[in-house]
């Protein structure tokens, strides 16, 4: 969250002083929940708890950023929840198949890492290309990959669950479990990623361009700037983060399923959208998405530790405050 | 015959956000009076008529109504009222007949249901007291032009107009039908209806108008009794100033300046077949053409911004585009001649506008804020960009200023072939004379200049040779003595070509617009 937007350029004050409101209230909400949850329960700000709170938050977190991206190039991927689930039941199998061939099992995983990371960037490119090059609309395409990789997985695991061989779980293991300097390696990988997406958003050219395109891809194109290419690349960053969010994910439980990562790419788009980025394009922070990643898992905390609303009820205050959150940004601009 | 004012304007003035456009204009308008309102483009023209048909709210100064004062909140209350606005863009729904069209929103009905019958007799009779042979069962989408002119008319006088706006009613029409739009103009004012009949065509306003109001820079110059003035003298007036400054002096390019961009035998499928034309350093090539004659498309393709076949040579060098990404390696840059849809990113910043064509001059590898607004303020200083604050999204500068910021950025490239397209449009006469100067300071840095324009007195106040379209085809080029408006004219509507009947005979030649 201390990702700042632009360098302190002579506007820097003129734009806080211009713009502030709107850009600040998903961190408005944050604070908020996090007061809640503190009047409400005693352990609420533990750093147990948060570190909880925040490990979990990763995996949608994590294909949030990527989202981000596609999202403010004014595309939309539906098909994350489902390629998470075939790119973890794909990771499985290789690992549990290389297993036992002689190679150490650190050499097992880090070859399963690679595959992911591969994979990930490939599924990202195949809906990219078929959404550039083969001017269908992102929205049908991607509605088209989310069966594909969901009836995949599914077709791996034979109608039931792809587990991790226990001799590579231990080795696994650390890579969700594990700390570093006394943080969760999860919530570790979630803070790199959104500093490389933030950074990659904006402050290189094609985190530029990533805007430009969203808010008029004509303009773009008059411009000279490439639109196919950088809205492809946007895809493929999901692609990657999806598969960082895979390697996280498997040492969790060690399994994959045909009802893995089910509504993820709601819960990543729903965070994106909290986060201040506009559903039609055009504008978004990193940051914001964060926040918005966070906010989601804090509620499903907050109704853990109170016994006023039922944990049942978790995705009904989440849809409340995703048509909130949007309402108040559409309030604030003046619309 | 002692006419009745029906409707009034007093001290009316309209500001689209900063930026006043008409200044207290008073005008008066009679019953049974054709009433037109002409002046340059950006004179305001349009502007005062949707202010006084009430479709614009003025800014100050207000509207009367047979003396009393009146406010419509939107053009339903003034069509309510009798005065309905005939846009330029016709709003017909076009899946819908032409009955269905004429009573959209207040069907007869019996029963609770639309009363289809009904319906049907009362727009035969309507049309038939038009004496048009519009068919009213037709579907709007299958109506000529001028037939769904008339449907608009129809529902006009189904709603008893009793002030009827019509702005550049006959730049759609034919001949022919503009002496049927004229015939039923003469009916209506007849019938004590008052029209206000905005045009740019002197002889028409001569020929239907009772009285004309002309305007120039958003201030009335005079009204006038028609019969008073010839459209020379209506012109003159209209401009107001001598035009002979409004140009930089023309100096001919060097004898020995190189060819910059040649263009062969070059078509983009169904819009330009076969177009040549070649530009050299210093100088400045007109392109002339009625709208949709395919000059915009031609550099479109040219640039990679349309599937196009042909050859294009750049400093003699043979080169295919195949995006604009390409050309700009290649020094070349296309202004657009869509400023808001194609050249701004109206939400973003002016900083993010100048830069955005050019950004890898400021990316080093990460983009530095501090060089572009660097960027941004020589280019305020540069353009004369008037803000009072740089720090402002590019839809709050007014089309002038905007069209500076998309000339900034585009320069910014460092472009030694600039492909201008109608560059000017839009923008007010003190800016327009400052892009003229500043093509002038183009050619001196030795930059060839393309030049698209519909504005014949620009094309020819420019341009040291004149390429005109006609309907995609090149029909002739024209300089020194033969480049007047009305050789323009005559190449751009076919009456005269120089292309040899075997080229035209080509079969892309005959594919249609």
């Amino acid at each position: 969250m201390s990702v700042s937007e632009v360098a302190p350029a002579p506007t820097w004050r003129d734009r806080l002083g211009r713009v502030p409101w709107q850009q600040l209230t998903p961190l408005l909400g944050l604070v908020l929940l996090v007061v809640v949850g503190s009047l409400i329960h005693p352990s609420f700000l533990t750093p147990t708890n948060i570190f909880n709170v925040l490990t979990r938050s990763a995996f949608i977190g994590i294909i949030a950023v990527g989202a981000t991206f596609v999202i403010i190039a004014g595309g939309i991927d539906l098909s994350v929840g489902s390629m998470a689930a075939f790119l973890a039941g794909a990771m499985i199998l290789f690992m549990n198949a290389v297993q036992g061939g002689g190679v150490s099992p650190v050499g097992v995983v880090l070859l399963g890492v690679g595959l992911v990371l591969v994979g990930g960037l490939a599924a990202g490119a195949a809906n990219g290309i078929a959404i550039t090059r083969g001017r269908i609309e992102a929205f049908i395409v991607t509605l088209g990959t989310l069966g594909i990789f969901r009836s995949l997985v599914t077709y791996l695991a034979d109608g039931g669950t792809i587990s991790l061989d226990f001799a590579l779980r231990g080795v696994y293991r650390p890579v969700f479990y594990g700390y570093f300097l006394g943080i969760p390696i999860p919530v570790w990988a979630f803070a790199v990623v959104a500093l490389v997406g933030a950074i990659v958003l904006h402050r290189t050219r094609f985190g530029r361009y990533v805007r430009a395109i969203g808010s008029n891809a004509e303009v773009a194109r008059y411009a000279a700037i490439r639109v196919e290419r950088v809205r492809t690349l946007t895809y493929v960053i999901q692609g990657l983060c999806v598969a960082i969010a895979v390697v996280l994910y498997v040492p969790r439980l060690g399994s994959a399923s045909g009802s893995t990562g089910i509504l993820w790419e709601l819960e990543a788009i729903a965070a994106v959208i909290i986060g201040g980025t506009a559903l039609k394009g055009g504008s978004g922070h990193v940051w914001g998405t964060v926040v918005g990643a966070v906010m989601l898992s804090l509620i499903g905390n907050v109704l853990n530790l109170t016994t006023a609303i039922s944990e049942y009820l978790n995705g009904a205050v989440q849809g409340l405050i995703i048509i909130g959150a949007v309402f108040l940004q559409r309030g604030r601009q003046g619309r | 015959m002692a006419a009745q004012e029906v409707l009034r304007g007093v001290g009316l003035s309209k500001s689209f956000g900063p930026i006043e456009v008409v200044h207290g204009v008073d005008i008066d308008v009679r019953a049974g009076e054709v009433h037109a309102l002409v002046g340059e483009n950006g004179a305001g023209k349009s502007t005062l008529m949707k202010t006084l048909s009430g479709y614009l709210a003025p800014s100050s100064g207000e509207v009367r109504l047979d003396g009393a004062p009146v406010t419509f909140r939107d053009s339903n209350e003034a069509e309510a009222a009798g005065v309905v606005l005939i846009h330029q863009e016709l709003n017909l729904v076009p899946h819908l007949t032409v009955e269905e069209n004429i009573f959209l929103g207040r069907e007869p009905h019996r029963y609770g249901l639309v009363d289809r019958r009904a319906t049907r007799r009362a727009t035969r009779e309507l049309l038939d007291s038009l004496r048009t042979d519009v068919p009213v069962t037709s579907q709007v989408r299958e109506l000529s032009v001028s037939q769904a002119q008339m449907v608009e008319i129809a529902k006009a006088v189904s709603r008893e107009v009793r002030v009827l706006c019509m702005d550049e009613p006959t730049d759609v029409l034919t001949g022919r039908e503009t002496e049927v739009l004229f015939d039923l103009v003469r009916r209506l004012v007849a019938d004590g209806v008052a029209i206000i009949y905005v045009s740019h065509k002197l002889e028409e306003v001569k020929a239907i108008a009772d009285r004309v109001t002309i305007m120039r820079d958003g201030y009335k110059v005079g009204t006038y009794d028609v019969a008073d003035l010839t459209p020379v003298e209506m012109a003159r007036r209209m401009v107001g100033r001598d035009l002979a400054d409004m140009y930089p002096p023309k100096r001919p390019p060097a004898d020995d300046a190189p060819v910059a961009l040649e263009i062969e035998a070059f078509s983009v499928p169904g819009l330009v077949t076969g177009a040549s034309l070649a530009v050299r350093r210093g100088e400045v090539l007109g392109v002339a053409g009625l709208i949709g004659a395919g000059r915009t498309e031609l550099f479109e393709g040219v640039l990679g911004l349309r599937p196009s076949v042909g050859t294009v040579r750049k400093d003699g060098r043979e080169v295919k585009w195949r995006h604009p990404a390409d050309a700009k390696r290649d020094k070349v840059a296309y202004l657009t001649e869509d400023r808001k849809g194609k050249g701004l990113l109206l939400d973003s910043l002016l900083r993010e506008n100048v830069t955005l064509q050019a950004l890898e001059l400021f990316a080093r590898p990460f983009v530095d804020v501090r060089a572009e607004q660097g960027a941004l303020l020589r280019a305020v200083e540069e353009y004369d960009v008037r803000v009072r604050d740089v720090a402002v999204p590019a839809k709050a500068l007014s089309g002038g200023n905007q069209q500076k910021v998309v000339l900034a950025k585009m320069m910014l490239t460092d472009p030694d072939v600039v492909i201008l397209d109608e560059p000017t449009r839009g923008i007010d006469v003190g800016t327009k004379r400052q892009i003229y100067f500043y093509v002038a300071e183009l050619l001196s840095r030795g930059v060839a200049v393309v030049l698209i324009s519909s504005e014949l007195p620009e094309v020819i106040g420019l341009s040291h040779r004149v390429v005109v379209m006609q309907r995609g085809v090149v029909t002739g080029t024209l300089s020194g003595d033969d480049l007047t408006e009305e050789t323009v004219m005559a190449y751009a509507t076919g009456l005269r070509s120089d292309r040899r009947v075997a080229e035209t005979r080509t079969p892309e030649a005959h594919v249609g617009l």
